[in-house]
């Protein structure tokens, strides 16, 4: 996962790792990540986007959240290089990073920096959303340096 | 209304942490050593009528009737307290809040945590599953942020000590130091898992990085253990003419549970936590003769340090660089030595803090015993800097 983003699993080669489990409010996110598109929820009242998808906004009670499109643009907020992994199934994986996205619209979002230099990532480096399809159902979004 | 001065930690007890249990149950193990600490106080049973204990797998529900019925007691306050490792400060906190108000008088309050050896039929078995022992976790945790291998908690305290770093600057060196002194502790604690064990800064720098940038002894070593509390009112601890813990200042914070949604990595909700217990309290952060600070890892106690007003954010480096933290010195930090050192046992570990805080200000530490130790501050940490629980003990109410 370090290098590059993985083949995909095989009946030979099943795929191991913990899914997601959509739930109705963030159904529309997985499902547009399956056709590699990023979606935010927005607040009507504040403006301010929203990650992860909720079914109530957070920002007041008599809000009402939209979703749109994100730029797919973000930095890398911290990060972190398992030299151990973080749970058995990432035991061929090591070293891989573990990274909180701070998207170019606001959120944060927690995912992998994958076909990167693990030595070069740094805080504040420009990352840009990449999809994992990881399942034929599932799809993770990822993030990848932006090229310089 | 404030619960200054109206209840007190008058028994408490504790099991050596130990690697791995045999068989035991955690319905044992909690009552156990809460039979234990409700001899300590000196009561009967009978005069338990209220108890805090922590959500466990083995019974998924109802698990405070569960220990009352086991344990033979007759409570009017039965409540479980789900903080994680902040579970145990927690746990005083609502005793001291039930018993101020009037709910009932004396409660005991019980962590445990049994750890049995990986069998060849499959992984081993959380012992504690949190709030109702649910083991199936569908939460946002489960959805955005296990998928991406951010499971468990060194990841998200390695992210917390990189952003640290990007923002104000720590030499590991630093960070090391609280490892060592808090080994030093334990040296003089026989019951801690690596009594008998010191380490420098130097073994600490070259033990293996698990998760960049945070080494091997700058986290805490999971094991099996328990401990117990009794608190009770003010009125009947000053009638055991015995040394008592009083609860002078209370506090909690919680604003997240998962870290990649925390309001900030660098500034924690131990600050509104610690905030509030000292207002409480009354006292300032300079007379506090011994801090019991949540040691998940090396970076939770420099963040703890600043956010609890003993440094300004971004000094608490050089205040570690400056302050000798053993028992014996000037700023006395973990004197049992603290979970890095004494081990972490679940909520037991959390728990661990209240007890040694309170044997500190009883003044029956032994061999660790910090000087004229009049005010003692604990805080209690769960999940990935997500509970908080705060509190002032002292000697007199």
């Amino acid at each position: 996962m370090s290098d590059e983003t993985p083949a995909p699993p095989t009946a030979a080669r099943p795929y191991k790792k913990p899914l997601p489990e959509p739930m109705t409010a963030s159904r529309p996110f997985w499902d547009a990540a399956r056709e590699h598109r990023l979606l935010l929820q927005r607040s009507r009242k504040t403006g301010k986007y929203l990650f992860y998808p909720r079914g109530v906004s957070p920002f007041a009670t008599d809000d009402e959240l939209e979703w749109v499109e994100a730029s797919g643009r973000g930095t890398v907020y911290s990060y972190t290089l398992a030299r151990r992994p973080t749970a058995p199934q990432w035991g061929d994986d090591c070293p891989y990073a573990i990274a909180i996205i701070e998207l170019e619209e606001g959120p944060h979002m927690t995912a992998n920096l994958v076909d990167c230099d693990l030595d070069a990532v740094k805080i504040g480096m420009p990352v840009v959303a990449t999809y994992s399809d990881v399942t034929p159902e599932v799809t993770l979004v990822n993030f990848r340096p932006v090229a310089t | 209304m404030s619960l200054r001065g109206k209840s007190a930690i008058v028994g408490i007890a504790e099991f050596k942490p130990m690697r791995y249990t045999e068989g035991a149950t955690t319905l044992g193990m909690l009552a156990e050593v809460a039979r234990d600490a409700i001899a300590d106080a000196g009561f009967e049973l009978g005069e338990i009528d209220g108890i805090c204990v922590e959500g466990f797998a083995e019974a998924p529900f109802e698990a405070p009737a569960t220990i009352v019925e086991y344990l033979g007691l007759d409570v009017k306050f039965a409540e479980i307290v789900d903080l994680g490792g902040a579970s145990g400060a927690g746990m005083v906190v609502r005793a001291a809040a039930a018993i101020s108000a009037g709910l009932c008088e004396t409660v005991v309050c019980t962590t445990a945590t049994r750890r049995e050896r990986r069998t060849t039929e499959g992984p081993k078995r959380s012992a504690s599953a949190g709030f109702s022992g649910r083991r199936v976790d569908r939460t946002p945790v489960t959805e955005f942020d296990a998928p991406y291998g951010a499971i468990g908690a060194n990841y998200g305290y390695a992210m917390i000590a990189n952003r640290y770093m990007y923002e104000y600057g720590v030499k590991p060196e630093t960070l090391a130091k609280i490892a060592v002194a808090q080994r030093y502790n334990a040296c003089h604690n026989p019951d801690a898992l690596f009594f008998g064990q010191p380490i420098t800064i130097e073994d600490v720098l070259n033990s293996p990085v698990i998760v960049d940038p945070l080494h091997l002894l700058e986290i805490v070593m999971p094991v099996a253990g328990a401990a117990a509390v009794v608190v009770t009112s003010a009125r009947k601890a000053k009638k055991l003419k015995k040394p008592a813990a009083y609860v002078l200042g209370a506090g909690g914070h919680t604003t997240h549970r998962s870290i990649t949604f925390a309001p900030s990595l660098t500034t924690t909700a131990i600050k509104g936590s610690a905030d509030q217990a000292f207002a409480m309290a009354g006292i300032r952060r300079r007379d506090i003769d011994v801090a019991s600070i949540y040691d998940c890892y090396t970076i939770t106690v420099l963040l703890t340090i600043e956010d609890a007003g003993f440094a300004k954010k971004g000094r608490g480096g050089a205040f570690i660089d400056e302050h000798n933290l053993q028992f014996d010195g000037d700023f006395p930090l973990n004197p049992h030595g603290g979970q890095l050192s004494f081990g972490q046992a679940g909520a037991a570990g959390g728990m661990s803090h209240v007890t040694e805080a309170a044997r500190q200000v009883m003044g029956r530490a032994r061999g660790r015993q910090v000087k004229k130790c009049e005010f003692a501050f604990v805080n209690g940490n769960g999940g990935i800097m997500s509970d908080q629980a705060s509190l002032i003990l002292g000697r007199n109410s």
